[in-house]
């Protein structure tokens, strides 16, 4: 990738980030934001572990569970400070995917996917069983940061759906920086070549075993992070944030925008968190078209929307 | 001193020995070809070197070390390298980044460094872009250097290849069938890259059916039939020996194998 | 002892159930290398079809048949509507399809039937018999009937009939199939068709006991696959013996360890085999080749 084209990208991630509110209709649409960037962050671990490396996971929302339940159970159980409990969420998810990863990433394709499955299935299951901690299925509240607060003192006055507007899309960027500047590393080239071809990479010195790992690690920290937010914006939680269905939106999302693409993979979550809100009228069909959908772009699109239709504009213009 | 040394390799995949007690030696500087009709396990050969495949029996030293069914990347840092018979590029890369995931070894450094774009990091990126490009510009690449790599033509992903093993700075490289689907010129190429690359000290084990090119460039050849080795020696001798002329009766010499991992 | 006996009753009927979702996943993965997460699906629509059609009238028996053919259809159509046109495309291109379809089947039956629970009247009573010192209910007995007389039917097909052997040749390799003459296209409609049918046929069988609502299929699915792979993907046999271990597994963690924690049975299950012997119990494992 050519360092313009990480530029570009971010310049538009920017610019969306920071015009859209000038046509919110009222207030409500900063909520829908910030829940775009957060799944958009989460997205982009995806982005790394299978647009990258090429590897599958249908277990992801499990890290994003670890996430959002840090943040409801670490300032009360620990003290800690909410930011701190983000940070906390991070390591125990990036300590938990280094070792599931370990041994699930020796498996390949669907192996591999049912496998992540069922590790984020246990995590849904122990957050919707330990009631003694997590309140069970009926979720638990989360504290507030208080960040809020502290912007307040500081003379600037924010409604909460502002505030974690403006938060989660500042997080948004810089998760879209890093995974870009990884994308054009020596890291990152490891990655997509054993993408590309598993023998070949081996045979320049590449440890595939090690990279697929840490491309597990940096996307469940994503996912983590990812998941915090949400808990701490919404102020409330239910393991369903750990759910087979959650982890089956993070890949849907980023395989319909372009899994290879981080600026793709981004507009896959802006679309499939619109979806419902779009189909509110037609709440009741809101599981078909997101199914029809699903197979129509894998049928018709299939390297996702953004990169099939560069490729097309890019056609035009030769 | 060799700095390949394989004393009694051999594999059977379901009982079938697809190869049986080879023996053979590679010094700096010198050029081995491997030739055989169709099926005679050259391809596994290789793929036991380069630990690939876990051979049966049989040892593999590099360097004296002893390296038998050793991980691939763990042969790369020892400076063993090869290409493929099967093309075995990452076709969604540029053919810049292709060449420059051969520089692995020596320009990868820590993952939040490269995650934060530091600039160590760019620096080390930078030099593999810069090492990459020379070494297309040496095979005749570095006009398609921005191409993604799966438009290329078969000739040119065999030399991508090359460069791309190069880029490990190996002192063992491992050639399978380099010279397969070039026309006459680019196989001319190839001979002087694969002579220039000798020269500078690389020690080459070449798998070729382009009988002209082995004879021509090779400082040592090597036989194989159903998998065991039935003559070595110089150029010369070899091409005279009577038995490497009846395994090659009703073998066309220079058809391409035609399976992959071919026994 | 009783209480053992009595988890070993609940266990095979379910593990029954778990065999006949896993059989349908192995006739599919057997011709096309598709691991169909629909399949549960399939299970739901024989049951709420025979369920609806019932109410509106039909007798059982022609319900369920009805049931039965209707979903043979729309797995035929799934194939040809969906995996068809993506052939050759990436695995996880080929997962979001079927789970895109699982989800579009869920939504449609959610519309037209509802989303309450339903059951049907058990085949021959609701008297339990004793064995053992334990209680088994008939209807399980149909559904361990109908488990073991599938495997035995796909046993004979696949390796008795002609049709049977070119199913098994299009998954070994399509190309050569195709080169022998075999219709892959005409054997993938068939499996297809196969696997709903036994999936309906499942969910007709087990809705007397569990009852059904549209949005049973993706937990089933899971189990299906756990068995499948804890025998081994791709073999009958294997299929079988899974469903039935897993079934047996989960009754005596809920008898014995927690209830609560019965439904990750499987997915320990999953995770170990893969760690331990990724072939499963019955599989072979393969060499992969450069």
């Amino acid at each position: 990738m050519r360092p313009s084209a990480k530029w570009t990208q971010l310049l538009i991630l920017f610019l969306l980030i920071a015009l859209l509110p000038l046509f919110f209709p009222s207030g409500y649409y900063f909520r829908v934001g910030a829940l775009i960037f957060v799944n958009g962050l989460a997205v982009i671990g995806i982005v790394i572990l299978t647009g990258y490396a090429g590897q599958i996971s249908l277990g992801h929302a499990g890290f994003a569970g670890i996430g959002a339940y840090a943040s409801a159970l670490a300032p009360g159980h620990l003290g800690l400070h909410p930011l701190l409990a983000v940070v906390l969420g991070a390591l125990v998810s990036a300590a938990v995917a280094w070792l599931v990863g370990r041994p699930i990433l020796r498996l390949k394709g669907y192996y591999l996917a049912v496998a992540s499955l069922g590790f984020g299935i246990l995590v849904a299951m122990v957050l919707g069983n330990e009631r003694a901690l997590t309140g069970g299925p009926d979720g638990m509240a989360v504290p507030d940061p208080g960040l809020r607060d502290l912007l307040k003192d500081l003379g600037l006055k924010l409604t909460g759906g502002e505030f974690w507007y403006w938060c989660c899309g500042l997080c948004l960027l810089i998760g879209a920086w890093a995974a870009l500047n990884l994308q054009a590393s020596p890291t990152g080239r490891a990655l997509r070549a054993l993408h590309g071809s598993e023998v070949a990479a081996r045979t320049v010195g590449i440890d595939v075993a090690r990279l697929k790992l840490q491309a597990f690690t940096i996307s469940a920290v994503y996912a983590s992070v990812a998941g915090s937010l949400l808990a701490m914006q919404n102020r409330f939680i239910t393991p369903d944030v750990a759910g087979f269905m959650h982890s089956i939106e993070m890949v849907t999302m980023a395989v319909l925008g372009g899994v290879g693409s981080v600026i793709g993979a981004i507009f896959g979550a802006v679309i499939l968190t619109l979806l419902p809100q779009v189909l509110t009228v037609f709440a009741d069909y809101e599981q078909m078209v997101l199914g029809a959908v699903m197979i129509l772009v894998m049928i018709f699109l299939p390297e996702g929307l953004i990169p099939s239709l560069a490729r097309k504009l890019r056609g035009r213009g030769e | 001193m060799s700095l390949l040394s394989v004393e009694g390799l051999g594999i059977a995949f379901g009982g079938v020995r697809a190869v049986h007690d080879v023996g053979l030696t590679v010094a700096p500087g010198e050029i081995v070809s491997i030739i055989g009709p169709n099926g005679a396990g050259k391809t596994t050969l290789f793929n036991m070197i380069s630990g690939v495949y876990l051979p049966g029996a049989g040892r593999v030293r590099l360097d004296g070390e002893d390296v038998t069914g050793m991980a691939p990347h763990l042969l790369a840092r020892r400076g063993l390298s090869r290409t493929f018979q099967n093309l075995q590029i990452f076709p969604a890369m540029s053919v810049l980044e292709n060449a420059a995931t051969g520089f692995h070894l020596r320009e990868s450094g820590a993952l939040m460094a490269d995650l934060l774009a530091l600039p160590g990091a760019r620096r080390r990126s930078a030099g593999a872009l810069a090492g990459a490009r020379d070494l297309l510009a040496r095979v005749g690449l570095d006009r398609a250097a921005d191409r993604e790599a799966g438009e290329l033509s078969y000739g040119a992903l065999k030399r991508l290849e090359i460069a791309r093993a190069l880029a490990t700075a190996p002192r063992l490289l491992l050639l399978d069938e380099p010279a397969a689907g070039c026309n006459a010129v680019e196989t001319e190429e190839i001979d002087r890259l694969i002579a220039g690359m000798a020269q500078s000290g690389i020690a080459i084990l070449l798998v070729e059916h382009d009988m002209k090119l082995v004879m021509r460039i090779s400082t040592h050849i090597v036989v194989l039939d159903h998998g065991e080795k039935i003559a070595e020696g110089d150029p010369a001798t070899v091409s005279r020996n009577p038995d490497v002329i009846a395994a090659y009766l009703g073998a066309p010499v220079a058809e391409p194998e035609a399976a992959h991992a071919d026994g | 002892m009783d209480a053992l006996m009595q988890f070993v009753f609940s266990g095979v009927t379910v593990g029954a159930v778990y065999a006949l979702v896993a059989l349908g996943f192995t006739i599919i993965y057997n011709a096309s290398d598709v691991v169909n997460f629909a399949q549960g699906e399939f299970v739901m629509l024989g049951g709420m079809i025979t369920v609806f059609a019932h109410l509106a009238g039909l007798p059982l028996p022609l319900a369920a048949l009805g049931a039965i053919l209707a979903t043979a259809a729309l797995g035929v159509a799934l194939n040809r509507l969906a995996i068809e046109p993506a052939r050759g495309a990436p695995v996880v291109s080929v997962i979001i399809i079927t789970i895109g379809a699982s989800i579009l089947i869920r939504g449609a039956a959610q519309l037209i039937f509802d989303k309450q629970l339903h059951g049907l009247p058990a085949f021959s009573g609701d008297d339990p018999i004793r064995v053992m010192g334990a209680t088994i209910l008939p209807q399980s007995l149909w559904v361990i009937g109908g488990a073991l007389a599938v495997f035995v039917g796909l046993w004979a097909f696949f390796t008795r009939t002609l049709t049977g052997k070119a199913v098994l040749a299009t998954s070994n390799n399509r190309t050569a199939a195709q080169l022998v003459g075999i219709n892959t296209g005409w054997v993938m409609t068939l499996a297809f068709g196969l696997s709903a049918a036994i999936g309906a046929l499942a969910g007709v069988l087990v809705t007397p006991i569990t009852l059904v609502s549209y949005d049973v299929g993706v937990g089933l699915a899971l189990k299906g696959f756990a068995a499948a792979m804890l025998g081994g993907m791709g073999n009958p046999k294997g299929a079988l013996a899974g469903g039935i271990l897993l079934g047996l597994f989960e009754a005596l963690t809920a008898g014995y360890v927690s209830s609560h924690y019965k439904e990750a049975v499987a997915f320990i299950v999953i995770l170990g085999v893969l760690f331990a012997m990724p072939q499963g119990l019955f599989g072979r494992a393969g060499t992969e080749r450069v």
